[in-house]
């Protein structure tokens, strides 16, 4: 589950680049967008015209999964599943929604459930059923703190919570790093941030040109090699799968010349 | 050294202060997190009963959980300075009219 409890620092962009990172390393994938009423990740993942039947539809069974599901043209393992743009923020009910994730395991290894903003219905049922949790965060205030809000919910109210089972598997996400103005002591560090919400740390993601060209052309930016963002997350990827790599993308980048000749981020 | 500093403020880094105030906001958001529910039924109760002897307002008292060593401490702050003091009803009214007496209101 990709969460961060506050809007905009990268939870669509990282649900996105994180099931396209899974799908690369062999791994059947689907993405799904619990953002009721305000779909994107359709856009984000560049299928927003296939989209026929969507994650409502099925839960009230006007619909089968494999209508809705929506096949990514780049990767056979990954797969998008929409949200709906209906006004009726309650239509997320609990028991179809852990009816349509208990199907959805049967098919897949990774589920891959993209959070809305906020600690509403929408958010909360996502984080309800989830096994491990991806904290978005932002190096700045509001986004650290929300972080921390989110984490104490889900360590109260997640089912795991509700079952006296293990707790959710938290992990942190650094988004939107600039490690210059880091150096200049004008952004919290990556161990500022560590520190403050005490989790383990799965990547940072430095701040880059490429996830605003990649969310243009409808790509994540996971499929993108040349960017710097896109390497950070299939680091991130990777240890998640329990490989150890060294951190990267934490330093302010030496200006290769030709780099800069040729404008690529 | 004093009219230095308040010519020529020492610099401080912006990300500091923001490491300062989040590490101050969210010690007090997560104790909050931990308080037991029955702290603010706690605390109503509290306020009907010293509001019987005298006028206070619910925020003149404070029930808050911590910890000292490795006790847990309910620390209970009541504010009574310049409080008025409800005048005493006579003994053999009490026992009756002590249930029903109006919680403070004022504020």
């Amino acid at each position: 589950m990709i969460t961060s409890g506050k809007g905009g620092v990268g939870k669509t962009t990282t649900a996105a680049a994180f099931a396209a990172g899974l799908a690369l390393r062999g791994h059947r994938t689907v993405v799904i967008d619990f953002d009721v009423g305000l779909r994107n990740l359709d856009l984000i993942m560049g299928c927003e015209r296939r989209v026929v039947f969507d994650f409502i539809n099925v839960i009230n069974g006007d619909a089968n999964l494999n209508q809705a599901l929506i096949k990514d043209k780049r990767n056979d393992n990954l797969y998008i599943f929409p949200t709906s743009q209906t006004r009726d923020k309650d239509a997320l009910k609990r028991e179809g929604v852990d009816r349509v994730l208990e199907e959805l395991k049967q098919q897949f290894d990774y589920i891959v459930c993209d959070s809305p903003a906020g600690i509403e219905h929408g958010a909360i049922t996502a984080l309800y059923f989830a096994d491990s949790a991806i904290i978005v965060t932002n190096p700045e205030v509001s986004s650290v703190r929300d972080s921390d809000r989110i984490i104490g919910i889900l360590a109260s109210r997640s089912r795991r919570a509700e079952r006296n089972e293990p707790p959710v598997e938290l992990n942190l996400l650094l988004t939107r790093y600039d490690p210059v103005r880091v150096n200049k002591g004008e952004m919290l560090t990556v161990d500022d941030v560590k520190e403050i919400l005490s989790i383990p740390l799965l990547g940072v993601i430095p701040e880059s040109e490429s996830v605003l060209r990649a969310s243009n052309t409808g790509t994540p930016v996971a499929f993108d090699p040349e960017s710097l963002a896109g390497r950070a997350y299939l680091d991130a990827v990777a240890r998640f799968l329990g490989e150890q790599r060294e951190m990267r993308f934490v330093k302010p980048e030496r200006r290769n010349f030709f780099r800069v000749l040729f404008g690529r981020a | 050294m004093g009219l230095l500093n308040y010519l020529f403020p020492p610099h401080r880094h912006s990300a500091a202060i923001a490491k300062e105030r989040l590490k101050i906001v969210l010690a007090h958001e997560r104790a909050g997190r931990r308080a037991p529910d029955f702290l603010p039924k706690l605390q109503k109760e509290l306020i009907e009963v010293v509001a019987r002897y005298v006028e206070i307002r619910e925020d003149m008292i404070r029930v808050n959980l911590g910890n000292s060593g490795e006790t847990s401490l309910l620390e209970i702050n009541i504010e009574i300075d310049g409080a008025k003091p409800r005048p005493i009803p006579p003994r053999g009214a009490l026992a009756g009219a002590a249930p029903a007496a109006p919680p403070a209101k004022s504020g």
